[in-house]
């Protein structure tokens, strides 16, 4: 799907000629092109620019390509600063944002290809619906059993409980990490993946949620959780520099102890209950 | 091919489709066009469109939600250093401190009526975003943290430094957005994700009903019909060479009000945030100034003090980035061209830096190759912001002329609309304030004037006929200019004729300029012709986009002889409170841009509060 054979297809630019002068850094990047419209088989195209005269990071030489040599280039971005976390996409064979990984000049193309293992919409573009959806199935929000009292001002939490969401509150979900795990490349239906897991594992840690054991029973599942062995790809590539697998260490920790058999009848509840909480195969 | 596509709002729309909500086509300019109903539509969803849409569901009403990005790659994301409240967590505080300081801030050009509705529902928004489980930084209490920041002060100036900027380290901006998207996920909003919002659709009497916006999976286009339309686009930096705005900032919502005939407000004022990294542009938060950081110039000197005695560096933006320009100018910048100032955080003890300002440690190590515990960070005043917007009252109900006659059926919150909260000059941390405020007041004020599960909008048989026609011209189009070129023409234009301090030559040059720019717009040439993620014809018509806003920004500018707030004319220097204390109101007397002119006109400035609670702030000299 996205690991394409290389086709190598030097691009002639039409609008603008491309002389290189002595004192020019040619650099040629392979990318990997797919038309939706026309759906032939994908494949590498080569560009080569002029390093000189251009910003960087990876996300300037494609938006260098894309404004003088190729406008039919495309790929998501916004912020480049490393934020917003749309410029995901595996560069070198490695999972990054293209704003923050440096150009390393080389005498090979610098290949960049969609992330792997994902429906791509168009070129760079990869489909994470199944990925939002399985965010939105951990319920990413504060649930709390009280009902705040009319005078009662934030919820007190002390800086070492706030600590605890260190390394984990400033994901910026940009599926680096879910598309680096072959354990999420063979079940991405019924695993939930290191991004995933490591935000159920955030409001678990929350000292100001109180549907601790609900969450902790909602990932204990033999497919959602325990799907993941370890491998460590998620950790290696995180471009913010957090760590998912051990989250989900932690969470694997706190599942075993608390576990009580009462969860299996907590959970049928909640799945008969809230039929509209995703679970299982999530693409619809 | 569509079900190899599926997306959650289709699926989302499938499933309601059961309870009797029918998506019909119909064919237009040869193009298949779905027709959706809804109560509300929210065009953007970054702060203030997330607030928008939860609010909206949370008052029942059937919600759509249309983002030209996923809403989590909004450009709320990227902000640092956090939302002011008089919570009073770390001194005394009242909200109508913060309200004064918002007020002289905007340099009188505030209306205080917004403000004071601001001002005072900030704890309570602040506290409720707490309660979705924003991640605030904490103090030894548990309470919410607050930092001090650019302008804030207590007892009306005379208390000294207000500690009330609520912070989540230096990422709170993206704490707030991702709490709240959860929230919006909580309440079920119906999000239409990456779908291009072309234009506004009105009736002929002047009701906007709804809007038009193109499908980027798969290039279908579709007619939202609406009983309530709330713009929350954003601003438009991307019209100059540097800014700390990201790509997708092209104020797409404002030059579609814009292309409906109404007017623009403001937009002369454009914020220059004193700390943008040199050269690269990425944002170096005010909280580091908050935090203790001093900016020096090349003899090393703490210069801020000179040009505001009391709060130096923490001075009001408009401030500082003019000390910054000026210091510059007299050649005591910083490197080896003397074209920069240095941020000096290396005297804060480094546990600080890594649990208050982690964030911009780690952006100052990647884009400035600086590590900012041991050496300074090379910073210049960079565009930021755009006070401008679509003229609203304090209720979000947007208005089209001098006389507040109010648009029905249109809002417009956060940064693409002018209360006006901001005035002439923006107070830092005021911005994720204004958001979930005036989101909340959005969704608020349409639950006041339109029912759940109201009958549907009957849109006129060929409404968004003419964009159609004009997006299929342009993804035809084959003229001589690339878009990146005739936008770099554009970017240029703005950055060298608009910058921190205007002069009327540059202004009048710059009046010529964004003219030739606007003509050549119709020698643009798209080379993707073909409907599904056509990027190259999405930047097309942003282009169009920033050119409108650009284009209303160098008139109001050129026009506008005083300086006040983040304006500075050269030429007239002082503040002009006799003839000018007023608001610019700027229209296209055509809606596409190269064939249209520029109209200016002028709208007072509301100066008194909405009731008792708060006195009138009357003009003052302001010096910090």
């Amino acid at each position: 799907m996205a690991l394409a054979a290389r086709i190598s297809r030097p691009f002639v630019p039409r609008l603008f000629s491309r002389s290189f002068a002595a004192a020019a850094q040619p650099q040629t990047f392979a990318i990997y092109r797919y038309d939706p419209d026309q759906q032939a088989k994908p494949f590498l195209q080569e560009y080569n620019i002029d390093l000189k005269s251009c910003g960087p990071m990876i996300l300037d030489a494609l938006i260098k390509i894309k404004d003088e040599v190729d406008t039919t280039l495309t790929f998501r971005r916004s912020c480049r600063e490393g934020i917003c976390g749309s410029c995901a996409m595996n560069i070198n064979g490695k999972n990054g944002l293209a704003c923050l990984l440096y150009i390393e000049p080389s005498s090979k193309p610098i290949e960049i290809q969609p992330l792997p293992h994902t429906y791509v919409v168009k070129d760079l573009v990869p489909d994470l619906t199944n990925f939002y959806n399985q965010y939105k199935s951990i319920e990413p929000w504060l649930k709390r059993k009280d009902v705040k009292a009319k005078d009662d001002k934030e919820y007190f939490q002390s800086r070492e409980d706030r600590a605890k969401l260190d390394g984990m509150y400033e994901c910026i979900l940009c599926a680096c990490c879910m598309t680096s795990c072959p354990s999420y490349w063979w079940n991405p239906e019924y695993y939930l993946g290191p991004a995933v897991l490591m935000q159920a594992y955030r409001w678990i840690a929350d000292s100001r949620d109180q549907f601790t054991e609900e969450r902790l029973a909602w990932v204990n599942d033999t497919m959602k959780l325990y799907r993941c062995h370890g491998i460590m790809n998620c950790t290696n590539c995180c471009p913010k520099g957090l760590d998912p697998a051990k989250a989900i260490v932690h969470l694997k920790e706190q599942v075993a102890e608390t576990y009580t058999d009462a969860w299996k009848s907590m959970m049928t509840e909640e799945i008969v209950k809230n039929k509209g909480r995703e679970s299982g195969m999530m693409y619809m | 091919m569509l079900s190899r596509l599926t997306r959650p709002a289709a699926n989302a729309a499938a499933r309601l489709a059961k309870s009797v909500r029918k998506v019909s086509t119909t064919q237009i300019g040869g193009y298949e066009v779905f027709d959706h109903s809804y109560d509300a539509v929210v065009i953007g969803a970054g702060g203030a469109g997330l607030r928008a849409a939860a609010g909206l569901v949370g008052h029942g009403l059937k919600t759509a939600c249309i983002t030209k990005v996923f809403p989590t790659r909004s450009h709320t994301v990227a902000a640092q250093g956090g939302i002011n409240g008089a919570l009073a967590n770390m001194t005394e505080d009242d909200w109508r401190w913060h309200a004064y300081d918002t007020v002289k801030g905007a340099d009188w050009l505030g209306d205080q009526d917004a403000i004071q509705h601001m001002c005072r529902l900030a704890p309570e928004v602040i506290l409720e975003l707490e309660s979705f489980g924003l991640p605030f930084s904490r103090t030894p209490e548990g309470k919410i943290y607050q930092r001090a920041f650019g302008g804030q002060s207590l007892k009306f100036g005379k208390g000294g430094q207000a500690y009330r900027c609520a912070a989540a380290a230096d990422r709170t901006g993206h704490a707030i957005l991702h709490t709240l998207y959860g929230m919006a996920l909580k309440f079920d909003c119906l999000f239409f994700v990456e779908y291009f919002a072309m234009d506004l659709i009105m009736s002929d009497d002047g009701k906007c009903l709804g809007c038009v916006a193109m499908c980027m999976e798969d290039g279908s286009i579709h007619r939202f019909g609406a009983h309530s339309t709330i713009i929350a686009t954003g601003g438009f930096g991307r019209a100059y060479q540097s800014c700390t705005s990201a790509h997708t900032c092209t104020g797409d919502g404002s030059a579609m009000a814009s292309r409906a005939g109404l007017p623009m407000q403001d937009l002369e004022f454009v914020q220059f945030h004193p700390t943008g990294i040199f050269p690269a542009g990425c944002l170096l938060t005010e909280g580091c100034r908050g935090e203790g950081g001093i900016l020096r110039n090349s003899e090393g000197e703490p210069f801020m003090a000179r040009y505001a005695p009391t709060a130096k560096d923490l001075a009001s933006r408009d401030v500082v980035s003019r000390a910054m320009t000026l210091e510059i100018r007299e050649g005591r910048g910083v490197g080896p061209n003397k074209d920069h100032i240095f941020l000096h955080l290396d005297h804060l003890p480094p546990e600080t830096l890594a649990e208050r300002l982690p964030g911009i440690s780690e952006t100052a190590k990647i884009f400035a190759g600086v590590d900012v515990t041991k050496e300074p960070a090379p910073v210049l005043p960079t565009v930021h912001y755009n006070m401008g917007g679509i003229p609203t009252n304090w209720k979000t109900q947007v208005v089209k002329d001098a006389e507040d006659t109010i648009v029905p059926g249109l809002f417009a919150a956060g940064e693409a609309g002018c209360a006006s909260v901001h005035g002439a000059n923006r107070l830092g941390a005021n911005s994720l304030l204004d958001l979930v405020v005036f989101g909340r007041q959005a969704a608020d004020t349409t639950a006041e004037l339109v029912k759940p599960n109201s009958p549907p909008v009957v849109l006129p048989k060929n409404a968004g006929e003419a964009s159609i026609a004009r997006m299929d011209k342009m993804r035809h189009c084959s003229g001589p200019i690339p878009t990146a070129v005739l936008r770099r023409e554009l970017q240029v234009t703005m950055q060298k004729y608009a910058p921190v301090y205007r002069n009327a030559d540059d202004l009048a040059k710059g009046k010529e300029a964004v003219v030739e720019v606007m003509k050549k717009f119709k020698d643009v040439g798209v080379s993707d012709r073909t409907m599904i993620w056509n990027t190259d014809l999405i930047e097309t018509l942003e282009l169009e986009n920033l050119i409108n806003q650009a284009a209303q920004e160098m008139y109001a500018a050129e026009a506008r002889k005083e300086s006040r707030g983040a304006h500075a004319h050269e030429n007239f220097p002082d503040r002009d409170d006799e003839n000018w204390m007023k608001h610019t109101l700027s229209w296209l007397d055509k809606p596409h841009v190269e064939d249209a002119k520029v109209v200016l006109k002028y709208r007072r400035v509301i100066d008194q509060p909405l009731d008792k609670e708060m006195h009138h702030v009357p003009p003052a000299k302001r010096v910090y």
